[in-house]
């Protein structure tokens, strides 16, 4: 037997977005953050079995990678925080001026790094082909720029949807939001990684 | 323009001009928001139903088929595949139990037979139990939370999408005699370049590949869903166990999946890109595999059990006419055995030599995991001793679930001690333990609640007579395959032989398993016989036909493509039991016009805001076949990668790109 429906609250006036945890792709981002958290950690795990069976570290015979891109990609990493940070208290208020303003900018720091990186894998004094240490500092950096990547292909096309009509879709607010969450847990593992490849072998 | 002049506008800022325009444009979506037809005791009943329907149904045909986003569809999918999946496992087992039917059989050939051990342990892990879970999980959970649709839609459908994609790579290579034949868990070195040439063990690692991008999307959904979308006033203390089940083992996913994505990507490039992480030559370490691979290993044993435990928690319930005993306590252990569960890896591996504390602390957790497992299974005798219970075939499922798993949680305490484990470790013993755990925990359960659901899948009611047949040949001809294993396992016949030789005294032990192995498959044609002849047959369900009080039982069955005409509340653990004569509460105020769902706070579950459902779409099928044609191709040349990030992008990116570049008074998503 169906049973009939005895009305309660009418829930019409209910808002259609809230920022943070009320918000569906918030918690999405958060699934997919620890997903990728879980695997860097256990990346970083077999570094660290890697380096148990050596005698030194790095190994015999290599000399440590070299810090100058490494660092500078860093700071640069650390300084883009700036504007992203505008970008996120600009979603919470829905200031789209200022959004569109500062996207491209994060689109062109994102261009800045891929081309570091590319120095940086120049100056790993090693080939991922030599032995397992190089190639857990390869996997490391490239594992890395795989993240980078996808966050810089993830800002050009938020920031081009941000220059359409639906860019005043308190929604979309919500995109960017999560999009510069989202760029603030790519920095953060960063420095493990950065300590990893290019401090634990001058220890 | 109301208020401004048209050439002092013109005059303005652009800044300032498109202020004004967005102004205007929100006070006149705040107009037309209010003429949005909405449900409500105004609009309810066959008209409402006749609307819901229309906003809701996908187009027909082969593009809409791709293109749907409705959960019930996705999940019929994928749990019909995965029971395809099951029969071709089940046939490469009874392909293995007729070659060791009698010793120095030459039936099938060594190198064969490598490949059906690897495939059938592959295909029942990877192809069966896990996406089998996932499957009825994605039917049930939003039609048990009271709500329209999973989160993330198109997310779900990609997800099935890569699950048959990786299904098929996997079967049409072991058909092509390139079915990887190292075993279902590829230790390195066997798997790596040096001794497994060709690409046999490439095709392994990207179905791994495959399926676990596949359960890491359902995963999330899954985690999201249940997070936020369910009914009104269902807080977390009052969720059904199964969707409790469901939430810790989408955690163990998300937490597992990618030890074994890096281990098995470091395979693959130790194979195509000449790294070195398994290469003990240069400094690698074959265990590294082993240690990544177990720690996703170990918990996926209770990825595929914790599901089931929620399926036995519903089935008792219902037919016990009780509540589950102690139902924070339920809650308490399942939880407790997910995080349990990540500890305990390093006891597949005590016969590779460990330092003596490993031994010991490993030993102690593995034995640790039986305390909040035996609590649940204390809580459902509990259950079945206070309540009044019915022993219809669901409930046969349980009892033989109890007894078996039971069996099987023994021998895994024993095998848990070293000295007995190096005795046994790789012996048929071990065949039996995980076969009495994983077929006694996961697949009776299944058997069972895939009985329970029927009726509110398809509308009608599966064959209580063949049922019961089919329960007591299952029951039984699994007694009588593998409790002879134990012996067989104890007298020394190491797991993964083609054959061994006649006087060993393993003749009589391997000819009852060969028995009891086709038993098994008959009991398995009997259900598929009892599934097809009661879609035709089966008498008419109506919506609750086993009297259960959770909120699938409330709708239609089958549930109309809206799952509910009304958003349910719930006011107790047990909202239709307590539900008072011929009435049920609901909340209203969700758009008919447009797909919308409702969703509420996480812990409370008040309402929070009102959700737009993503229309069905395309770009979730061709995404998964851009992924899936670069994972295929990368086995040749890891280029693939390169050029394929491409189209995937663009496949990623028209998936999420609105339709229609313009605002609407409520948001949609095209």
């Amino acid at each position: 037997m169906i049973l009939e429906p005895r009305f309660t609250d009418d829930l019409s006036d209910l808002p259609t977005f809230k920022f943070g945890p009320s918000s569906l792709t918030w918690w999405g981002i958060i699934g997919f953050m620890v997903i990728e958290g879980a695997g860097f950690a256990l990346a970083f795990a077999a570094y660290f079995f890697i380096m148990g069976h050596e005698q030194g570290w790095p190994p015999e015979g290599r000399i440590p990678p070299d810090i100058l891109a490494g660092t500078l990609f860093t700071i640069v990493i650390f300084l883009s925080e700036i504007p992203n940070t505008i970008i996120k208290r600009a979603a919470k208020a829905g200031d789209v001026p200022t959004i569109r303003l500062l996207l491209p900018v994060m689109v062109a720091v994102g261009v800045v790094l891929l081309i570091i990186r590319g120095f940086e894998f120049n100056s790993l004094n090693c080939r991922w082909t030599d032995d397992a240490y190089g190639s857990i500092i390869w996997a490391l950096l490239l594992l890395h720029a795989g993240h980078i990547l996808t966050d810089w292909l993830d800002t050009v096309v938020l920031c081009a949807l941000m220059y359409t009509p639906v860019a005043y879709e308190p929604r979309r607010w919500g995109d960017v939001d999560e999009n510069s969450m989202y760029w603030r847990y790519v920095w953060l593992l960063w420095i493990p990684i950065y300590l990893m490849i290019y401090w634990v072998p001058r220890l | 323009m109301t208020d401004v002049r048209a050439d002092t506008f013109d005059a303005m800022p652009a800044r300032e001009r498109e202020r004004i325009r967005v102004e205007e444009e929100n006070r006149r979506f705040a107009q037309e928001r209010k003429k949005i037809a909405r449900d409500g005791p105004k609009l309810r009943g066959e008209k409402l139903a006749a609307r819901l329907d229309l906003t809701w149904r996908r187009p027909p045909g082969i593009i809409g088929w791709l293109a749907t986003v409705d959960h019930k569809e996705i999940g019929r999918r994928y749990i019909l595949t995965a029971l395809a999946f099951l029969a071709l496992g089940g046939v490469l087992a009874l392909a293995m139990r007729l070659q060791l039917a009698k010793p120095d059989s030459a039936l099938i050939g060594a190198d064969r037979y490598n490949q059906l051990f690897t495939m059938h342990g592959s295909t029942m892990m990877f192809l069966f139990a896990v996406p089998v879970m996932e499957g009825v999980a994605v039917y049930i959970i939003p039609l048990m939370l009271g709500t329209r649709s999973t989160a993330f839609p198109r997310l779900n459908a990609f997800s099935y999408f890569m699950y048959l994609f990786g299904g098929l790579m996997l079967w049409i290579a072991f058909v092509l005699n390139v079915g990887p034949d190292m075993g279902w868990f590829a230790y390195t070195p066997l798997s790596g370049p040096e001794f497994s040439p060709g690409k046999r063990a490439d095709v392994w690692a990207q179905m791994i590949t495959f399926t676990e991008v596949s359960a890491l999307a359902a995963a999330v959904v899954l985690v999201c869903t249940i997070l936020k979308a369910r009914a009104p006033g269902m807080t977390l203390a009052r969720m059904p166990l199964f969707a409790w089940a469901m939430l810790v083992q989408a955690a163990m996913i998300i937490f597992a999946m990618p030890a074994v994505a890096l281990c098995s990507s470091m395979l693959i490039s130790d194979r195509t890109l000449g790294t070195n992480f398994y290469n003990a030559a240069e400094h690698g370490d074959a265990l590294l595999w082993q240690h990544l691979f177990w720690f996703f290993g170990h918990p996926e044993v209770y990825i595929i059990f914790i599901p089931a435990t929620g399926f036995v928690s519903e089935i008792t319930a219902t037919f016990c006419r009780r509540p589950v005993f102690a139902h924070a306590v339920v809650v308490l252990a399942l939880i407790s055995t997910g995080i349990l569960a990540f500890g305990l890896w390093v006891h597949h591996m005590f016969a590779t030599g460990l330092p003596r504390v490993g031994y010991s602390f490993f030993t102690a957790a593995s034995m640790s995991v039986s305390i909040p497992t035996g609590l649940q299974i204390f809580c459902w005798l509990a259950t079945i001793w206070d309540g009044r219970p019915r022993f219809q075939v669901p409930m046969l499922y349980v009892v033989g679930f109890i007894v078996t798993f039971v069996i099987g949680g023994l021998t895994g305490v024993m095998v848990a001690a070293v000295p007995l484990d190096l005795q046994l470790h790789d012996t048929y013993f071990v065949v039996a333990h995980f076969h009495y755990v994983l077929i006694g925990g996961a697949v009776f359960p299944l058997l069972g609640i895939l009985t329970f659901w029927y009726p509110k899948i398809t509308g009608r009611m599966m064959d209580e007579t063949l049922g019961k047949i089919g329960f007591w040949m299952l029951f039984l001809g699994f007694q009588l395959a593998f409790f002879p294993m134990h012996w067989s396992g104890m007298l020394g016949m190491p797991r993964r032989v083609y054959t061994y030789p006649a006087g060993l005294g393993l003749e009589i032990p391997n000819m009852l398993s060969t028995v009891g192995a086709f038993v098994v498959a008959l009991a398995v044609v009997l259900f598929v016989v009892n599934g097809v002849m009661s879609l035709y047959r089966g008498v008419i369900a109506g919506p609750n036909p086993w009297g259960a009080t959770t909120l699938e039982w409330l709708t239609s069955s089958p549930p109309p493509v809206y799952n509910f005409a009304h958003i349910p509340v719930v006011e107790s653990e047990t909202p239709l039991w307590d539900a008072p004569e011929g009435e049920f509460p609901v909340v209203t105020g969700l758009r008919v016009d447009q797909k919308e769902m409702l969703l509420t706070t996480v812990v409370a579950a008040a309402p929070d805001t009102r959700e737009p459902v993503p229309e069905p779409s395309l770009w979730p099928f061709i995404s998964a076949c851009a992924v899936g044609v670069v994972s295929l191709t990368s086995i040749f040349s890891a280029w693939a990668v390169a050029v394929g990030v491409i189209p995937c992008f663009i496949a990623l990116t028209a998936w999420f790109w609105p339709k229609e570049l313009k605002r609407n008074p409520e948001p949609v998503i095209t």
